[in-house]
């Protein structure tokens, strides 16, 4: 396919040639956009056929084809799904903790990053490593002495373990996202900071910090997606309806109503379109995030 | 200027809020988890030290090594769609019109938590109502699958929405990647008379290699800790035929309440991942590995 791609470019010999070639070209290149535009369908026309169905009746669901608009769109499933189903007290908390551990997470990061990369210690590079290694460790190993220990610490169906959880296991990311940014800063300034006799906090929080706000707003929506969507910590350390959030909530309303489609729908619906949003907003810092966090691992 | 640069303790109070935290949140846990394993326990009660006795059944759990046997099978089917997902980059990253929209789309299943994708494809695979059978019943296929009733075919069935959710994530990297690749070598290869085809297998993929093995050991060690999905989605069932190494901890700590056993699981799949981490570099080690 990428052959034809290159052709293009070259200086054809004959004028017949040209035209034969030209011929050859347009179909490899109908053939190749033909198949990445299946591709994206395939992608996306689930999430199509979600919104469908999250406006039809079950009698539409069950009945007319799965390809057909509604007929009458029900917009009630989202009303139902929002007041019966809690989904407001879930959709508050995911906000809650996703909020609290991001800034957590970047500040503790970016201290970490600050005094890794421009200050001299001796054990710098080792806990660089084990800030990195904590990446490779599979967090379900991890889950049955965090319950524990946090059920010592009286923290089990308390917010305060899942927002722990989120910023110890999105630390390591978020220092390897923020490392590779912090290398490639001019350190001029600061040195110039240090002659003049600013004071360290100074001069990370009024000259390093200011200047890494385009890799800061990179791993922020990285954080938030991933805290989003987090499932295991909230199923496993909050019981309460009080406390969870949205990821749990959906799954257990899905069991709950099990053959509402329509009402299941609409709450898939609502907890994935924030995301959706964002990304909307957001698409370049989200994609050179999740670039950048994996290629320099 | 050293001194202020060095300052102990502007860096003690820098470093270690997080680095406890992660002392006490991820490296203490994986060591308890191993000791743990050493004690028959039920979450509640007092632990009771019973030795290596359910290190011994785990090794013998025929149960335990077929849902490790399950994640190892997606890994390697993680691995094989590798292949897929590199071409794909390759014409993507080929300067063609539209890449960019391209793989943004891609990317989108990516985004969602594994939970709605669960839901979102169960409805799918739903047997009468679901997506795929309407479609396959239109298209005149008489019986549909089952999909994630039959036993002989959910693992293979769970794949699918995992190439979903995972495609663009593979395809971003592999397309970031390339775009590092410098142009001269591109260009000086053309210029002897390379064909695309060749200048792809010869020099853009060789020069990716150190992202490729990265990316072998994500897919396969990702696979290893597979669980959300397939929580979700059928919940290791039905008989045992979707159960992961993941799964299988979790339903024995959580829900049967083998704290002791299920910490045993967790070890295993700790080291499991492991090993398989060090025996992947090994062999992709002798590999040329060209940095730039």
């Amino acid at each position: 396919m990428s052959k034809i791609v290159v052709e293009t470019k070259k200086t054809t010999l004959s004028a017949s040639y040209k035209t034969s070639k030209s011929l050859v070209n347009r179909i490899g290149y109908g053939l190749l956009y033909f198949v990445l535009g299946v591709i994206a369908i395939i992608q996306i026309y689930p999430l199509v056929w979600l919104f469908l169905f999250s406006l039809k009746t079950n009698q539409e669901v069950f009945g007319k084809s799965p390809f057909a608009l509604p007929e009458d769109p029900q917009w009630g499933n989202y009303v139902k799904a929002w007041t019966t189903g809690h989904i407001d007290i879930y959709f508050f908390n995911s906000v809650l903790y996703t909020v609290v551990a991001v800034v957590l997470t970047v500040i503790l990061a970016s201290f970490v990053t600050f005094a890794i990369t421009r200050m001299q210690w001796k054990l710098s590079g080792f806990v660089l490593g084990l800030f990195m290694a904590g990446y490779m460790i599979p967090l379900h190993s991890t889950l049955i002495p965090l319950f524990n220990f946090f059920k010592t610490a009286n923290l089990i169906d308390n917010p305060v373990s899942v927002i722990l959880s989120y910023v110890a296991f999105n630390l390591p990311i978020t220092i390897m996202i923020l490392t590779g940014f912090y290398k490639t800063l001019p350190r001029e300034i600061e040195e110039a900071a240090v002659m003049d006799g600013c004071s360290i906090h100074r001069i990370f929080f009024q000259i390093t910090l200011p200047m890494t706000v385009p890799v800061l707003s990179t791993t922020i929506i990285i954080n938030m997606i991933y805290n989003w969507n987090e499932f295991v910590f909230v199923n496993t350390f909050l019981s309460s309806d009080k406390w969870k959030t949205i990821t749990v909530g959906v799954n257990n309303f899905v069991g709950q109503y099990l053959t509402d489609w329509g009402a299941i729908g609409a709450t898939l619906m609502i907890s994935i379109i924030p995301v959706l949003i964002a990304y909307f907003l957001l698409s370049d810092r989200i994609v050179e995030g999740i670039a950048a966090g994996s290629v320099k691992g | 200027m050293k001194s202020v640069m060095s300052n102990k303790w502007v860096i003690s109070l820098y470093v270690l809020p997080s680095l406890i935290l992660i002392l006490l949140l991820i490296y203490i846990p994986i060591f308890l988890t191993g000791y743990y394993g050493l004690m028959d326990w039920n979450g509640i009660g007092q632990m009771k030290f019973i030795g290596l006795e359910n290190y011994i059944e785990l090794v013998q759990d025929k149960k335990f090594w077929q849902s490790t046997w399950h994640s190892l099978l997606l890994g390697i089917f993680s691995t094989l769609s590798l292949v897929g997902y590199l071409i794909l980059s390759l014409i993507l990253a080929s300067k063609i019109k539209g890449a960019n929209v391209l793989r943004k789309i891609y990317l989108i299943p990516m985004l969602l938590s594994s939970v709605a994708i669960g839901q979102l494809w169960a409805k799918i695979f739903d047997p009468t109502n679901g997506m795929l059978n309407r479609l396959l019943v239109l298209l005149g296929v008489e019986n549909p699958p089952l999909w994630l009733a039959d036993s002989n075919i959910v693992l293979y069935a769970l794949f699918i929405p995992i190439v979903w959710q995972y495609a663009g994530f593979y395809i971003i990297i592999f397309y970031a990647a390339l775009k590092n690749v410098p142009e001269e070598l591109i260009e000086a290869a053309k210029i002897d008379g390379a064909s695309p085809i060749q200048i792809a297998y010869k020099i853009k993929v060789p020069l990716i290699a150190g992202v490729i093995k990265v990316m072998v050991i994500l897919a396969i060690v990702g696979s290893l800790k597979y669980f959300d999905l397939i929580f979700v989605l059928t919940g290791g069932g039905p008989n045992g035929a979707s159960e992961v190494m993941a799964s299988y901890m979790y339903t024995e700590a959580f829900n049967k309440y083998n704290f002791g056993y299920g910490s045993a699981i967790g070890f295993g799949l700790l080291v499991i991942c492991l090993v398989m981490t060090w025996i992947i570099q090994k062999l992709l080690s002798s590999k040329e590995n060209v940095d730039f």
